[in-house]
This record gives C-alpha cells, sequence and structure tokens, in this order.
C-alpha cells in the first residue's frame, strides 16, 4: 500500500520537476534554433574574396551525386569576360532539391571548395519546377570589397582553375 | 607456320607473328604493358619509357652454339636491365617480366617524372576522364608525389593552333604522337617541335595554323588533354556523353563513327550531338576520319531545320498537318501518274530509295526517277567488276597495283587517299592517270597527266599497251604503267569524273572494267583485292544505283524494258510542260544550278532538312529527319553496306523519308508503311538479289579486330573506337560468282582546246546546305578559286588575286584567281562553285573584273 503511494509521489515529482523547466520546442517560424556546424543544409556556389566565382564547371559534384540531382554544363572563360579563375567557368548550374539526400558528397568531391551544403534547410515548393535551384540562386552575393562577375581582367592574371596546392611536406 | 615467334610473357606462353613488338604480343594475351609514346598504328619511338620491362634472352653456349640450360631442364636466360617493350621485337624462346619489382619501380619513376611537370587540372582537362595518364597513375603510380608543386611549370594553357585545334603545352607531356601522325600517316607534317627539354613546345608551321584534313585526329589519339577540338572544348565530361554509333554522311568511304550526344540546357533541353569520333573499322577506315567528318554535324541541330511540313496557300508557304500534306502529295501525284516525275539524292539511305522507287514504279506507274545530279557513270559496271568482297585495302603490299583515274582522292573522299599513300609506302605500285597534278603524285610509281578533254583517250592507249605482251618497246610512262598493272598480283582500280562528262566517265568505267578483265597469269576481277572502285560523289550514290534510282535499271540492276526519263531529261520537261509534277528528295537543283526556277510544273514537293532554294518554289514541303535520327544504311564505294544507329531524338515534327515516302506510298494505293526501318531493309533484301544475305542483324555483326584500340583499356587512347555495332557487309560482284563479259565502251571524240580549257575541281570543304551551317569550319570553306599556273596566267595577262569573271557555255562565275607554280600548266581549275557548273572539261572565258590589290600597291 504504501509502496504504491511512493511511485504515485514519484512520479508526480517527475511531473512537476518537468513541468517547471522551460519548454524545448520554440516558436518555429518566429524563432529558429542554431543548427550545428557541420549541419547539411542547401547548398552554396561560395565566391573568393575578390568576388570571382569558385566553381570551375568540372561537374565532379554531378558525378559524385549519387540522386543525380546536379546538372553542370561548362563554358569557356576570357579576360574580358571572366566568371571563375581558369579556362573554364559553369555556365548553367542546378540542383534539383526534391532529389537531393543532402548527402554531401558533392561538397567532398568539388576541387575549388565551390559548393557548400550551408544551413538553409527552409526548403518547400509549391511545384516540381521551383525544386530546381538555378545558378543565381545558388550563388552567394558578392563579399564587400569584392566584384561581381562577368568581370574584365588583366590578361594573365586568373589563368589556373584549380587553386595552388600546399606542397607535400 | 614458320613465320611465328614462341615466347613467353609473365610466364604464358604465346606466339606472334615474326617482327611483332613487346608490347604488342602482351596485348595479345591481355598483358597490358603501359605505352604513351607508342600507338600500334604509328612507327616506335620508345620517348616516354613507361613501357619499360625485363627482358630475357635464352643463353647459347659460346662454342657449341647450343642452348644453356638450368639444372630443371628449363632453358638458362640472361636478363639485361630493363628495355622498352615498344621498340623491341619478339625472338624465339625471349621471355618478359612485365610485372617485376624492378619494372614497376621504373613505371612509377617515370609516371612520377612525368607528372612533375604535368598540371594537376583534371577536372577542367577534356580528356579527364578518358586519359590515358589518368588511368596509367591509377593503375601504376606512387600515389603522393615527392615534389614541390609551386615549382611546377606554368607555361601557356591556351595556344590555338589553328582555329580547330588548341594546345595546353602544360599538359603535353612530349610523346610527339601528333606529330608522327601528321608526318606518318597522312603527310601533314605542319606542326613540329620547337626547342628542347623544359623549353619544348609544339607549334604549326603552317597558314592558316594546323593546315591538313586530319587535325582532329591528333586529339584522339594525344594521350593526355593536351590537344582539343575548338568544337568539343569544355563541352561535356566524358562520363556525361552517351554513344551512338554512325556512318558519317559525306563522302562514299563510309567511315564508322561514334556520335556523343548530351541533353542540354543551352539547347533547350535538346539532346545534342557534342562530337563525332572515329569508330574502329579495320576495312574501311581504321582508327580515323577526316575533320569534314569530324566537324560537319551541327546541320542536325541547326535552328533553321524545317519542323513541319509548309504547304502553299495563296502564295504563301504555310504550317500544316502532316495529314493534310501526305492528302495533298498523294492526291496530285495520282492525278499526273506517269506524267510525275522523282529526283533523289546520293545521300540518302537505302531505305529511302527503296521507298523512292516503289512508291513511282508500283505505287504511280511512272518510271521518270533518276539522281537529281549524276555526276558519276559506271555504277552497272561496277555491279560487275567492283572490287571483290573481302577487299581491304590495308591488305595490298607489294607486288600489287593500284590505278587512280580522273580523281583527286584527297578532296573527294580523303581516307582513301590515306589508305592508298600508305599501300604506296608499303610497295603497291601507284599508278595515276589524272588530268593534273594531285596530292598522291609523290607516292606514285607512274604519274600520267594527260592533255586537257584527253582522258578517255588515254586509257584506251592504257588498255591497248596492256593487252600487248611485248616488253621491249614499253618506253613511256604510260607503257611502263600498264605493264605494272597488267602484272600485278592484285590490281584496285578507283575512277572518279574530274575534267569528264557523264558519258565520259561512264565509258571510261568501261574500259577500266575491260582493263580489269585482261586475264594474263592473275585475275584481276572476282577476288578480294581487285576490282573497281568508283568514287561517288555521294556517301550513298552507290546504293541508289543498287536501290535502282537509274531511269533504265530498277532495283538489283534488272534493266528495264522501256527507261524512263533521266534528270536532264525531267528538268528539260519540267521546263516544257512535259512534267507535270515533280518529287525531289533531298536534293537542291535549283541551288546547284540544274534548273533554273520550277517551269511549267503544275505540282512540286520537296522532302528536306532545310528550306533550300528548290523547296522555298515548292506546293508542298515536307520536312525529313537527318542521319542522326534515325536509323539507316549506306552502301560506300566499296560496296560495304553498312548500318547506323539513331542518336538524338527527331526535330520538331520530321520524319524519317522512308516513312513519308511510304505514308505517301499507302494514299496513292501502296500497302501500309512498314514499322521500322529494319522491316523495310527485309524488303530491300528480297527485292535486290546482292542484299539477300543481309538483314539489320548481319549487318551489326562484329568481330575482334587488331590492333585492339578501346575497350576498357585505354592506352592506345580514345573510348570511341570500339566497335560494337557493326562492320558492315559487303556484297558480291557478279565476277565473283560467274564470268563476265567485255563491255562495249563507246567511241567519244576526244576534245581539243584553242584556248585555255577548265575543269572544275571538288574541294572537300566545299560550301554547301550541310557544310555552311558548322561555324567552326567556316574560316576553311572554299570560296570561287580559279587556279592557273604563272605561264597561263601570263598569258591570260592576269595576276594572282585579281577577281576573275569565268564564262562556261552562257553561264558564268566570279572566282579569285590564284596562279600556283604547282598548278598544271594549260589547264585552269576551279573550285569552289555549284557541283553543276562545268561538264567534263569546257571551253571558257576569263575576264578580269576586279584588279589584285597586290598589284594595286
Amino acid at each position: 500500500m504504501i509502496e504504491e503511494a511512493i511511485a504515485i509521489i514519484k512520479g508526480m515529482a517527475t511531473t512537476l520537476k518537468v513541468a517547471l523547466k522551460p519548454p524545448v520546442t520554440v516558436q518555429y517560424p518566429e524563432m529558429k534554433r542554431p543548427v550545428s556546424n557541420r549541419f547539411k543544409g542547401r547548398h552554396e556556389l561560395k565566391r573568393y574574396e575578390n568576388g570571382m566565382e569558385k566553381c570551375i564547371g568540372c561537374a565532379l559534384c554531378a558525378a559524385a551525386c549519387p540522386s543525380d540531382a546536379i546538372f553542370v554544363e561548362a563554358s569557356e572563360n576570357s579576360d574580358e569576360q571572366r566568371y571563375s579563375p581558369g579556362e573554364r567557368f559553369a555556365s548553367t548550374y542546378e540542383i534539383n532539391m526534391l532529389r537531393c539526400i543532402f548527402c554531401g558528397y558533392c561538397e567532398d568531391a568539388c576541387p575549388t571548395e565551390a559548393i557548400v551544403l550551408e544551413h538553409d534547410y527552409e526548403l518547400s515548393f509549391y511545384d516540381r519546377a521551383s525544386a530546381i535551384y538555378t545558378k543565381d540562386m545558388l550563388l552567394v552575393d558578392v563579399p564587400v570589397n569584392g566584384m561581381d562577375t562577368p568581370r574584365t581582367v588583366e590578361p594573365g592574371t586568373f589563368d589556373r582553375s584549380i587553386p595552388d596546392m600546399e606542397n607535400p611536406k | 607456320m614458320s613465320d611465328l615467334v614462341t615466347l613467353t610473357i609473365d610466364g604464358v606462353e604465346v606466339s606472334v607473328p615474326k617482327g611483332t613488338l613487346v608490347a604488342d604480343a602482351a596485348k595479345k594475351i591481355q598483358i597490358d604493358i603501359p605505352v604513351f609514346c607508342y600507338h600500334p598504328k604509328l612507327e616506335p619511338v620508345g620517348m616516354c619509357r613507361v613501357c619499360l620491362v625485363e627482358i630475357g634472352l635464352p643463353m647459347r653456349d659460346r662454342a657449341t652454339g647450343e642452348l644453356l640450360k638450368n639444372e630443371d631442364g628449363s632453358p638458362k636466360l640472361s636478363f639485361r636491365g630493363l628495355q622498352t617493350g615498344c621498340t623491341v621485337a619478339v625472338s624465339e624462346g625471349m621471355a618478359v617480366r612485365t610485372a617485376s619489382q624492378p619494372v614497376k619501380e621504373a613505371r612509377g619513376a617515370v609516371l612520377e617524372f612525368l607528372l612533375s611537370s604535368h598540371p594537376l587540372d583534371c577536372p577542367v582537362c577534356d580528356k579527364g576522364g578518358e586519359c590515358p595518364l589518368q588511368n596509367l597513375t591509377m593503375a601504376h603510380g606512387k600515389g603522393t608525389s615527392r615534389m614541390a608543386f609551386n615549382d611546377k611549370l606554368k607555361i601557356a594553357k591556351h595556344v590555338p593552333l589553328g582555329e580547330l585545334i588548341y594546345l595546353d603545352r602544360e599538359r603535353c607531356i612530349q610523346c610527339a604522337r601528333c606529330i608522327r601522325f601528321q608526318e606518318e600517316i597522312v603527310d601533314d607534317p605542319v606542326i613540329r617541335f620547337h626547342n628542347r627539354g623544359r623549353s619544348l613546345e609544339i607549334v604549326t608551321m603552317s597558314e592558316p595554323g594546323f593546315d591538313s584534313y586530319w587535325s582532329g585526329n591528333t586529339t584522339d589519339i594525344c594521350p593526355v588533354g593536351a590537344l582539343t577540338t575548338s568544337d568539343f572544348r569544355f563541352g561535356a565530361r566524358p562520363w556525361e556523353l552517351t554513344p551512338a554509333a554512325s556512318i558519317c554522311p559525306h563522302c562514299p568511304v563510309g567511315c564508322n563513327t561514334t556520335m556523343s550526344t548530351r541533353r542540354e540546357a543551352i539547347s533547350g533541353g535538346r539532346k545534342v550531338i557534342k562530337r563525332i569520333m572515329p569508330r574502329q573499322n579495320e576495312a574501311v577506315n581504321e582508327i580515323w576520319i577526316c575533320d569534314k567528318g569530324r566537324f560537319v554535324h551541327h546541320f542536325a541541330d541547326s535552328a533553321q531545320r524545317l519542323t513541319t511540313p509548309l504547304i502553299r496557300k495563296d502564295g504563301q508557304l504555310v504550317e500544316a498537318s502532316w495529314d493534310e500534306a501526305l492528302d495533298l502529295v498523294a492526291g496530285q501525284l495520282q492525278k499526273h501518274k506517269s506524267a510525275a516525275a522523282g529526283l533523289a539524292s546520293g545521300r540518302l539511305s537505302n531505305e529511302d530509295l527503296f521507298q523512292f522507287q516503289k512508291l513511282f514504279r508500283k505505287g504511280l506507274g511512272s518510271r521518270n526517277i533518276d539522281l537529281a545530279n549524276r555526276q558519276l557513270g559506271g555504277g552497272e559496271i561496277v555491279a560487275q567488276v567492283g572490287v571483290g568482297s573481302g577487299t581491304n585495302l590495308k591488305d595490298l603490299g607489294k607486288g600489287d597495283a593500284i590505278l587512280v583515274v580522273a580523281s583527286d582522292l584527297h578532296e573527294e573522299a580523303p581516307l582513301w587517299w590515306m589508305r592508298v599513300k600508305q599501300a604506296a609506302e608499303r610497295g603497291v605500285s601507284l599508278v595515276l592517270v589524272n588530268g593534273r597534278r594531285t596530292r598522291l603524285d609523290k607516292f606514285a610509281a607512274h604519274t600520267v597527266n594527260y592533255e586537257p578533254g584527253q582522258g578517255l583517250m588515254t586509257i584506251r592507249r592504257l588498255f591497248g599497251l596492256a593487252q600487248v605482251e611485248t616488253e621491249s618497246t614499253r618506253d613511256d610512262q604510260l607503257a611502263a604503267a600498264a605493264e605494272k598493272l597488267i602484272k600485278a598480283e592484285n590490281l584496285v582500280a578507283f575512277y572518279g569524273s574530274e575534267g569528264l562528262t557523264f558519258d565520259e566517265s561512264d565509258a571510261l568505267a568501261k574500259l577500266l572494267g575491260n582493263l580489269l578483265l585482261i586475264k594474263n597469269g592473275h585475275n584481276h576481277t572476282g577476288r578480294a583485292n581487285n576490282g573497281l572502285i568508283p568514287v561517288w560523289p555521294h556517301s550513298n550514290s552507290q546504293g541508289a544505283w543498287d536501290m535502282g534510282i537509274h531511269p533504265a535499271y530498277g532495283p538489283g540492276y534488272a534493266a528495264l524494258e522501256t527507261p524512263g526519263l533521266g534528270a536532264a531529261q525531267i528538268y528539260a520537261g519540267a521546263a516544257s510542260g512535259d512534267i507535270e509534277a515533280l518529287y525531289v528528295v533531298g536534293a537542291d537543283p535549283v541551288g546547284d544550278g540544274l534548273m533554273a526556277d520550277r517551269g511549267k510544273l503544275s505540282f512540286l514537293v520537296v522532302q528536306e532538312l532545310f528550306l533550300t532554294e528548290t523547296a522555298a518554289l515548292a506546293d508542298v514541303v515536307l520536312p525529313a529527319q537527318s542521319w542522326a535520327e534515325r536509323e539507316g544504311t549506306y552502301t560506300n564505294g566499296e560496296r560495304r553496306v553498312q548500318r547506323y544507329y539513331p542518336a538524338i531524338p527527331a526535330y520538331g515534327d520530321s520524319r524519317p523519308d522512308w516513312q513519308i515516302l511510304a505514308q505517301v506510298g499507302e494514299r496513292a494505293g501502296l500497302e501500309k508503311p512498314a514499322f521500322a526501318a529494319s522491316l523495310m531493309f527485309k524488303e530491300i533484301a528480297k527485292a535486290v538479289t546482292q542484299y539477300k544475305h543481309m538483314d539489320y542483324r548481319s549487318l551489326a555483326q562484329v568481330e575482334k579486330q587488331w590492333p585492339d584500340v578501346g575497350g576498357d583499356d585505354l592506352y592506345y587512347g580514345g573510348n570511341a573506337y570500339e566497335n560494337g555495332s557493326g562492320l558492315g557487309q559487303q556484297w558480291m560482284a557478279a565476277a565473283e560468282s560467274g564470268a563476265v563479259e567485255r563491255f562495249e565502251a563507246p567511241d567519244i571524240e576526244p576534245n581539243s582546246f584553242e584556248s585555255l580549257p577548265l575543269i572544275q575541281t571538288r574541294a572537300l570543304y566545299a560550301s554547301g546546305t550541310l557544310t555552311n551551317i558548322s561555324k567552326v569550319i567556316e574560316a576553311r570553306l572554299v570560296s570561287p578559286t580559279l587556279t592557273v599556273s604563272p605561264a597561263d596566267a601570263a598569258r591570260l595577262e592576269l595576276s594572282d588575286g585579281d577577281v576573275v569573271d569565268v564564262a562556261v557555255n552562257g553561264a558564268s562565275v566570279q572566282a579569285k584567281l590564284s596562279v600556283s607554280k604547282y598548278a598544271t600548266v594549260g589547264l585552269a581549275q576551279l573550285s569552289g562553285v555549284g557541283s553543276g557548273f562545268v561538264s567534263g572539261t569546257a571551253a571558257a572565258e576569263f575576264n578580269r573584273v576586279v584588279e589584285s590589290e597586290k598589284e594595286l600597291a
């Protein structure tokens, strides 16, 4: 008899304890919880500090993608119309967010660290076509002190696609 | 066999012909010795050293000469360090180690050395994914580098060698495959090495840069991404491309090709042809194609293509539905019946051509069908004494002969030029009988340049000389040539129609047939590697003969009792009103100057890819599919029937030619159209006796070819080489199954000229409906050019660069004058104008219109 009473009191105490704690849920969408640094959300195409696009249109992300969500078409850069360092840039870059499984293989495959899965997770669409993110939607804003692309540059200044690598030690 | 040599490679015994190189011998038993500079089609040079292997030779006792044995009885071998597997020929008893520790170390070292100055830009490199350097590094490389990255060479990455080929100097590993290809295989040494050591680079020495009809092949054999074509540069990654087997639609050689296609956003989501590469067929094009075959494909994806049927209403061509257009065409044709005529082109497939003649002969009861522009005669002669089945120009060697008459193979059929040239280098006696100098002269044993208008006479003399057995009187070139030809073990004769009228070329074919029929020890007809090869103007002119696109022959060369009207009579009939309805398929007689306008035709229907000049005058225009969108077969000049496959989806509402013709036929009372091209071909096989052993399945058969390029390994470069889609089948000439009688060659009076005579020569890059659309070769298109020798120019008081008005038989054209010391004296050559301008060798008038700027300066 007493044992039962103790059990009830214990249970009520737990209830009381939790009831007095601040709530875990937040008032989404008014309030948003910060995500972990390694969270894999919507992709972004990054730029160098000078504003040049990091993406060189090599399509290795598309090759690595297990769900065939990425489509890349490359074109040739010129010093008058330069998008990225080197000879090649992505003239078309599309990710189908309905197909993407946010595995991050594209990030791993990218030789220039151009594509990064960032922290935006609010991806919802009214129709399938709007699930396709095009290059202008994915490309980040031009950093301060940077210049937008395409731009005219001095010949010979940006002639290598891949940034210099660290020497072997 | 005595000329086989047995050796062991990694313990596996293999017997190969004497003279085989170690690398090739290993390849035969699927042991891959890596190579960069070596290529089975090129002479070995041993420059890159990656093929280093250990080679042991059996030891002999110096005194007795006997083989020394180990204790266990096996022969004692002496290994003397590493040797290059690509330069050492096999010898009896040789033992090769390809996977021992020293070999592995040497390979790793060579790769490390090559990579020490090779950029790490595989992600942006067009070769990435099909790159031998990439693959060999993955297979044999060390995985890490000891070299400092910032010591890497930083040199030019964007060097146009011409407007077609770009060089990336950083990527070049200096194997010289490209340079050797240009020198050895095609005799166009327009690129070479410049400087030495770390400053070594490839430069072009021609103007315009990389001036060769073969430049694209260097990008295929380049083992890295140093050479790329401007057409495909950054176009797609190789793994994204879908291959489709095809046949080149440009000339009678019928090169096997692979089209790489991809769906593209910039083309509005359409699947388009990204590049064309050769597909291995050792009997046709080996692993090469000319630049025309490689770059002239953009017409298939052109926005100028016709997409819907057009019907003329109130003087305007307006869009219409297929049913409406087909009903109208069938109704009109039936109204005119035997007053209807049909003109087809030699570019159509066999299925199209067969259905075309069926529509006219069976559906309408009209016999008036012909090719729109028949330039070369002799199809029925070729059917009897054409080259024997199993012919491969590569099999010709010492003691054999090739005769080329009235043709410039380099411009008309580049691959044949290459193979004839190579045959001559192997020791084949090459005899040229032409009206002028050509690029083959250099390789010929005997060159006879006849006087203008004397071509037929010369061949008649050659035939006469060949019949005479005596040898003492043979001092002139022609007699010596005749002796060579008649004594040859194998004899192949090419003939074209340069400087000849149609009738002359027809007589020429007969004379050459008779020449081949002379029996003098060797039979020159009815055997493989013997017989006649016509240099037709189009890819399927041969098929047009076979399918009976001829006023006098039905399918399979069945002679008709009452022949219909030929093209010339049809054009005259259209002008006079005797022909009331005309159906033109794939040809542009108005644009080619064969027909002035639609004359008194009451109905003109044109089936085309583009709105040509003829189509613009038509009552109904039907949009056809290009060769890239559909299935079909072409028959090449060697009578090899080859199948091509669809690569891209149909453009607009276009339909295959045979289907349109069959749908018109259905409305005109013929049976329902076949469901597929393969069923059409079955019908052909029934009607054309020569094709009776063939169907789409047998045409798709393949067998192992040597050298073994393509497949899984990429050592020899290019994954497009693999042929899994058919080698084609040659049909048997009549001489192979029975005796052939001599031909009656008509006597045609030779012409003689008082003033400078004119011939029309063909150019590979002649401007035309299909070529004009490919922007990459725009700069190389031949504008109207008149070429004369300096002596003739002086006589006409004209100078280099003048614009000259050339008048022949009432027609005239303006051409730029080129005075060349290589031009034949006493003959003016006109190139770059419509194919129907000059017939045979003609008297012409030359008047200066604009004086050359050079003189003014």
